[in-house]
């Protein structure tokens, strides 16, 4: 292979690739957090109006150490009720599963063809 | 074919590149014990516990020994390659000498977006222990955190810029604080010394596992927190006096402390603090061994363990700053990114440009997404870069079988640990599905569109054959 002589990129172009890394970056990271998309809230499905230990189905060495931490049956109703919910839809799976297969097929497959330029430059063709 | 020593013999003042000032070769095994252990140990100290959350302790027990194999996996697999490829950069250079540029240039921004993540999410864990500090103090109200979380990413960045040997050195000290920590609560609380308080059976009564088995699938997310980041310890090649001795034996000498404090951490946790609140990071136990010494009744503990917290967080993010800028610094010498980020500094010989343009970045997300958010992004970068190393362990071992070229360390059982990784990367990437979907695609999507950034935009910049800088002979199949 003809040996390759990479232009000279020019300092606003070098800033100019800086500055859309990050805002890929950002956008990527923050993007779900400001459209409220991201993370598994926990939800109370059956609040009890009048908790008690017993209602929270803790028992009492559970209450006891609840207690220890500064927690009543009334603040500790939230945080031991809550739960996360793992429903999910057979099409959202196969979405994330071709996503992520996609993904490693183009990578292996742009990198394969990037690869065989540097090894035939590095060692000829031979 | 012949044998012949691949391992990088560069002078202190040469570069692979040929640059006249390059980073200083003074670093020994237990410093990439104190870089890899440091760099993760504050996941015993916070975040694991989300894994609780999600299923339950017996759960979370699973997940971190799933975990624990998933990353020993990578230690083993890690440690041959990195023992060859002796340069900074760590996966980032072994892709680009064994998959490709595009490949490479992923793994350099997992790299950077895992250490990066890691560090805003120990700096938020700081704030939050000095703010429970001054009002163990007796400090009124509410503490700002934020120019406390501020002052820890500007400090450990200054101990970066100013030497790798002071910086890690410091990593070594702090880093056996807080495991001795973990070793003296587990003693004290057990009933090894004086009166046990465990309380497993009680506590776990009637909710040992809240979600069934999907609880402990959802688990395996967080699980990957009691590790994450061992890996780092590669980032360091270009700057160890005996890189085909020191970086195996260092790697793997800190998974085996990490299986050990994770375990250990997971026992105590459990045994006092009832599951929904050790599995609330956010509302709940912030810093668990922290929360679990604050129950033990002694004074004495609750300080040394609030020290513990405070010295992991340190330590870890003070890794995660050296390998970041170290990722970033060995894209830029290459020209994967501007060639300006490339530059070591003529006097501490640190990648001084790197690490100042990532403390910005650090401070976004620091400041402005919860902990377990950023914990996610981490994980997720992480997990796609666990998904990488199978890859190219295979290809590695295919292009340059064992009698071909010298390697400081062979792991055994080939290809057995890259399919136990592959299959455990599968079984996370579905419990990151159940919770957190949507930044997973989004994420995987950022990277589909660098990626065709890069192939079809940024590679133009990058010299072909001299990106290949190991003394390796041409791969088989090409």
């Amino acid at each position: 292979m003809a040996h390759y002589e990479a232009p000279k990129q020019s300092k606003a172009g070098q800033l100019l690739d800086v500055v859309v890394l990050v805002v890929l970056t950002i956008g990527a990271l923050f993007v779900p957090l400001w459209m409220g998309m991201a993370g598994a809230a926990k939800t109370v499905a059956n609040p009890d109006a009048n908790p008690t230990w017993e209602s929270l189905g803790q028992n009492a060495v559970q209450a006891a150490q609840y207690e220890k931490l500064g927690y009543t049956p009334e603040t500790a109703h939230d945080l031991i009720l809550a739960r996360f919910d793992y429903s999910f839809t057979t099409a959202a799976l196969v979405v994330m599963i071709a996503v992520i297969v996609l993904y490693y097929f183009l990578m292996l497959r742009f990198s394969e063809v990037e690869y065989r330029e540097v090894i035939s430059e590095k060692f000829g063709d031979k | 074919m012949a044998s012949s020593d691949i391992t990088s013999k560069g002078s202190d003042d040469a570069t692979p590149h040929g640059a006249k000032v390059g980073l200083l070769r003074v670093l020994g095994p237990a410093h990439i014990w104190a870089l890899g252990v440091g760099i993760v140990l504050v996941g015993e100290y916070m975040g694991w516990n989300f894994s609780v959350g999600k299923g339950g302790a017996f759960a979370a027990l699973i997940a971190c020994w799933f975990a624990g194999i998933l990353y020993t996996c990578v230690a083993m697999i890690d440690s041959e390659v990195t023992s060859t490829v002796a340069a900074a950069g760590g996966q980032y250079t072994q892709a680009k000498h064994i998959v490709g540029p595009l490949m490479a240039f992923n793994v350099g921004l997992y790299l950077v977006f895992a250490y990066t993540m890691l560090e805003a999410a120990n700096a938020i864990t700081a704030g939050y222990l000095i703010s429970v500090v001054a009002g163990m103090m007796g400090h009124v109200g509410d503490l700002d955190q934020r120019p406390f979380i501020v002052l820890v990413i500007m400090f450990l960045a200054w101990l970066n810029y100013r030497g790798v040997l002071a910086t890690l050195t410091f990593n070594l000290v702090i880093t056996s604080i807080a495991f001795v920590a973990i070793l003296v609560l587990f003693l004290s609380t057990s009933g090894v010394l004086g009166g046990g308080i465990m309380q497993h059976a009680a506590l776990f009564e009637g909710h040992e596992l809240p979600y069934g088995w999907i609880g402990v699938l959802a688990a395996m997310h967080f699980g990957l927190w009691y590790y994450l980041g061992i890996e780092g310890t590669t980032q360091a090649a270009e700057e160890v006096r005996s890189p085909a001795r020191a970086l195996p034996f260092g790697t793997l000498a800190g998974i085996m402390t990490l299986l050990i404090a994770a375990t250990l951490t997971w026992y105590i946790c459990s045994g006092i603090l009832p599951w929904e609140f050790l599995g609330d990071g956010v509302d709940g136990a912030v810093a668990p061994l922290f929360s679990a010494a604050q129950l033990s009744g002694s004074m004495a503990l609750v300080w040394f363990l609030g020290f513990g917290t405070l010295f992991a967080t340190l330590a870890s993010a003070n890794g995660c700053i050296n390998d970041a800028s170290r990722a970033w610094f060995a894209m830029g010498r290459d020209k994967y990114l501007p060639f300006w980020f490339g530059a070591v500094h003529p006097k501490f010989r640190t990648p001084y440009r790197s690490i100042i343009f990532l403390v910005p970045i650090a401070m976004i997300f620091a400041l402005g997404a919860p902990l377990d958010q950023v914990i996610t992004f981490s994980i997720l970068s992480g997990l796609l870069e666990y998904t990488f190393m199978p890859l190219n362990i295979i290809q590695f071992r295919r292009k340059w079988p064992l009698n071909s070229i010298k390697r400081g360390y062979e792991h055994p059982f080939h290809p057995l640990p890259a399919i136990v990784l592959l299959c455990l990367c599968g079984i996370t990437f579905f419990a990151v599905f159940l919770g957190y979907g949507t930044q997973l695609v989004a994420m995987i999507g950022f990277y589909i569109v660098v990626s065709l950034w890069f192939h079809f935009w940024r590679y133009r910049f990058v010299n072909r054959g001299t990106q290949f800088t190991m003394p390796w002979p041409k791969p088989h199949g090409y």
